[in-house]
């Protein structure tokens, strides 16, 4: 078997993987190294309780690039996206407040909480699809240096000036506006009915240690605004099989372009030669040459972790030290004899299919906050819970099913650090939580997974358990994203690059970090 | 807690729903509405204009504003001058947003020195919130609360009369009066979407049956039919009556600045006063009017000579459009593309191919010879038409 390649990726999460699949249909020769026994980082189906199929980390999909799924072919290597449709709110008088998949039904059911904002639904709807518009070209540019006068970088701020400019003046001050406030603040300007603001908002705190309050978290709120489904802007669905197939399609993608992917091949360091790339060395010695490495791991492990520091310039090292991950959520996956039934909507329907969001009040959000704030989990989370067996029923056996329950705040820098006793009692706080809505949830878990970052970063290698590869607050996108001047997915040392979602514009399981490193990748070489 | 995974129903539901043959639901504003209740509509269609319809057009959102302010308010948000409306007098206009392009188009009636009922298309109650921000004055929606019927037709007045108990022989054109039907105090306004002698009527949800059943019963004797949306559809373009989300865009929900329309491109100058109190858009459509609209919206009749040319060449007899249609026509001149209609239909009263157009400047004139794509045989032709004065049916009996 040869060891040499045009290009080595490391890390076979999807970036890892798109960024192959683009190089290899490129023509060049290319392998992907993981570490684990099975391929997709973050993006993973594994049976964890024998005839239940969990996404275990990631489970929804919206954000994945549609050009990627074009030009790579996806659904012809087996990806279908299934609707999500609903979210529903259970409230703790026993109501509720849901969001259906049909206009005309969400706004009859806003309007029994509120008249006025059932009006201001459809026309934030709007505006924040606008805005989601506006960021897609951003989505889609390898981010200009703007203090840089390379005739490169010049074009590209003269192209983003430019863009900002289409923008005109209603939109660009709304981008501005989510830029720097924080998503209950921004809410606040448009609702007055608690429950939707909360759980709105909720979307501004996901994978970020920030609070609805904190500066900076309308800004994430967009990003989950950004994902198109057939040309839908905010349109979430599910993967069928999990979020794995996803990984899998990309895979075969790769694959069917000739690119060679190994597992349980843990790569221990990068190869320089002459201040240039050459390979890789794997923990088991092994070694593999390659002119071009690229890493699809975060920040920290790309830099930190895989190169000899001397290789590097101090200022840069400084700066990944200081580029923060804070993990913040958590995730706990049951296997279930049967669903949960909400007292707030009794029985068993359409409601199931759909996400639940337990996010009551914007104060119970900031609360959640509060107590990771100070270095505890929160007793009583934020949780956005999922049950991917009602919508692709081959992920259990028939009858059974699994909950997909994401959870925040649960804080990598925990007091006095995670233990297995800990990690317990954050899933008996899950647990305890959601079983005040549903009675019944107790008696029917099965099998209960409980994920804290701590196990995230020790199982994935996500450092600090941060879903994104690092926080999507301001001082962290776009040009500084992972850092000034190390925007554009090269690195110091030539040959190196990195494609995962501490890039250029982040993760969510977008892919675009992984496209967009190749399209630099391949004009370089 | 139940969900409500259905349509809103109106409440003569337990009325129409037994009548609606062909299962011809729609949408309009989250209820379901039917679209005719035979399985053609022709014969809805001729009771608008040769007996009488009842249509029922409760989906309209509907406002009670009341209060000291209330005549501020809605002098404010819309383009006609409401200080000067009688008491019982019904206005109609458009209202717009500081650009002076429109939101949204409907009916004021004055039903006491500060109070008023407004009819939309949309929801207005956050605009209508908005504007009142300071004020003192109520606004409340009461669209459910409140049923709608329209009486359409020219034996409409004699069913009314025969219904209700007082004679509405009085009511002048866009004047409203109260009055009662089956023991149901009701409101009756001689307004209606129809272009032809009509009335509208206004009616507490609880009485809603028994004042449907004491039409059909006192209308039997006239022919009258319950009719649906394409019977009106077809009824309202002869009329030229504009229509929102067809013939335009609301300015809070077009995508982009050319989707919207001000009221002089949509040629409802005649309800825009610009000498009143300042009011939404009034700086934008006084520069408007003094520079003049770049758009109009005007009537188009296709030739029907060169119409029917076009089949005749690929050895077909003309094809015409059996229910009015609502999509973006090109409408050219010499060559160019000077604008687009935005529904048509037969006029099986004038038997003519009509249609409502937005037309650019300065091809608008009426009798300006234009031309329409039409689609023949899978192949996209265009047939020769004439910009025309709206409306295109105006009986005197309307204002009669």
């Amino acid at each position: 078997m040869t060891n040499q390649y045009d290009a080595i990726v490391i890390g076979g999460g999807h970036n890892g993987l798109v960024n192959a699949a683009y190089l290899a249909r490129a023509g060049r020769k290319v392998i992907v190294l993981e570490r684990r026994h099975v391929l997709g980082g973050a993006a993973v189906s594994e049976q964890v309780f024998p005839g239940f199929t969990f996404s275990v980390y990631s489970y929804v999909v919206s954000l994945l690039r549609p050009e990627i799924i074009r030009e790579l072919d996806l659904p012809r290597h087996g990806m279908q996206i299934l609707p999500l449709e609903s979210t529903v709110t259970p409230l703790p008088d026993g109501d509720y407040l849901a969001m259906w998949g049909d206009s005309d039904l969400t706004r009859r059911e806003v309007y029994r909480h509120s008249p006025l904002d059932a009006e201001a639904i459809t026309e934030f709807g709007r505006l924040m699809s606008h805005m989601a518009r506006a960021v897609k070209p951003i989505l889609g540019m390898i981010p200009p240096d703007p203090t840089s006068l390379s005739p490169g970088d010049l074009k590209g701020m003269l192209r983003l000036g430019g863009h900002l400019q289409s923008l005109g003046v209603k939109r660009f001050h709304a981008l501005y506006k989510l830029m720097t406030m924080s998503s209950s603040d921004y809410l606040d300007e448009w609702f007055e009915y608690g429950p939707l603001k909360a759980t709105k908002s909720a979307s501004g705190i996901i994978g970020t240690f920030m609070g609805p309050r904190s500066p900076g978290s309308a800004y994430v709120l967009l990003h989950h605004y950004m994902g198109e489904i057939d040309g839908a802007f905010r349109a979430w669905g599910f993967c069928k099989g999990g979020t794995g197939t996803i990984s899998n399609a990309i895979a075969a993608a790769a694959r069917a372009h000739g690119t060679v992917l190994r597992t349980e091949a843990p790569v221990k360091q990068l190869l320089v030669r002459g201040g240039r790339a050459a390979g890789v060395v794997l923990e088991s010695g092994e070694e593999l040459h390659a002119p071009v490495v690229v890493s699809g791991l975060d920040a920290r492990r790309t830099y930190l972790d895989l190169v000899d520091s001397s290789e590097l310039p101090d200022e840069l090292l400084a700066q990944l030290r200081r580029f923060r991950f804070r993990g913040s959520s958590g995730k706990v996956n049951l296997a279930l004899s049967e669903l949960p039934d909400f007292t707030c909507i009794p029985g068993i329907g359409a409601h199931h299919r759909g996400a639940f969001s337990i996010s009551p009040s914007v104060d119970y959000l900031e609360r959640a906050y509060d107590d990771a704030k100070y270095g505890g989990f929160s007793r009583r989370p934020y949780m956005d819970i999922v049950f991917p067996s009602m919508i692709d029923p081959g992920m259990a056996p028939p009858g059974r099913h699994v909950a997909s329950i994401f959870v925040q705040y649960a804080p990598y820098h925990l007091d006095g650090g995670w233990t297995d006793s800990r990690r317990e009692a954050f899933g008996d706080a899950v647990v305890d939580t959601l079983a005040e809505y549903a009675p019944n949830l107790k008696s029917a878990i099965l099998h209960r997974q409980v994920l804290t970052p701590a196990d995230i970063e020790a199982t994935i290698g996500l450092s600090e358990g941060n879903i994104f590869q690092g926080e999507l607050t301001l001082q962290q996108l776009f040009f500084l994203r992972p850092a000034a001047r190390w925007c554009g997915y090269r690195t110091p040392i030539k040959g190196y690059y990195q494609c995962g979602s501490s890039t250029h514009p982040g993760g969510g399981v977008m892919g675009a970090p992984g496209r967009l490193a190749a399209a630099r990748i391949l004009a370089d070489t | 807690m139940r969900i409500l995974h259905n349509l809103k129903t109106t409440p003569f539901h337990a009325r129409t729903a037994p009548l609606i043959q062909g299962q011809t639901w729609r949408r309009w504003s989250g209820y379901a509405a039917a679209s005719s209740y035979e399985f053609t509509h022709d014969r809805e269609y001729a009771a608008i204009r040769n007996a009488a319809a009842l249509i029922d057009v409760s989906p309209l959102h509907k406002y009670l504003i009341t209060g000291r302010d209330a005549t501020r308010l809605l002098d404010r948000v819309v383009t006609r001058n409401v200080p000067k409306a009688q008491l019982n007098q019904v206005l109609y206009m458009s209202w717009c947003d500081a650009q002076g392009k429109v939101i949204d188009d409907g009916t004021i009636s004055r039903l006491g020195e500060q109070r008023y009922r407004l009819t939309s298309a949309e929801p207005n109650l956050r605009w209508l919130h908005r504007n009142a921000f300071g004020m003192q004055v109520g606004v409340d929606e009461i669209s459910e609360s409140l049923g709608a019927l329209a009486l359409q037709g020219p034996l409409s007045r004699a069913v009314l009369n025969a219904a209700a108990r007082e004679s509405v022989d009085g009511l002048k054109y866009f004047r409203v009066m109260d009055n009662r039907i089956a023991d149901v105090d009701v409101q009756v306004s001689r307004t209606g979407y129809t272009g032809d002698l009509g009335y509208e009527l206004w009616i507490p949800a609880e009485g809603a049956l028994a004042v449907w059943d004491a039409l059909m019963a006192a209308g039997s004797d006239y022919g009258i039919m319950p009719a649906g949306i394409w019977a009106l559809d077809v009824a309202r373009i002869e009329a030229g009556l504009v229509m929102l989300d067809v013939d335009y865009h609301s300015a809070h929900r077009a995508v982009i600045d050319a989707q919207m329309s001000t009221p002089y491109e949509l040629s409802l100058d005649w309800s825009v006063t610009l000498d009143k109190a300042p009011f939404n858009g009034c700086k934008a459509l006084a520069a408007e009017k003094a520079r003049g609209p770049a758009w109009r919206f005007v009537g188009i009749e296709v030739d029907w000579d060169s119409f029917e040319a076009l089949y005749a060449a690929v050895d077909l007899p003309p094809s015409i459009p059996t229910v009015a249609w609502r999509a973006s026509v090109p409408i050219y001149r010499d060559r160019r593309q000077v604008g687009y209609a935005s529904s048509g239909c037969w006029s099986p009263l004038l038997k003519r191919y009509l249609a409502l157009a937005h037309i650019a400047a300065p091809h608008f004139a009426p009798e300006t010879p234009v031309e329409i794509e039409v689609t023949v045989e899978h192949r996209r032709v265009r047939a020769g038409a004439r910009v025309r004065r709206l409306p295109f049916f105006d009986p005197p009996r309307k204002k009669a």
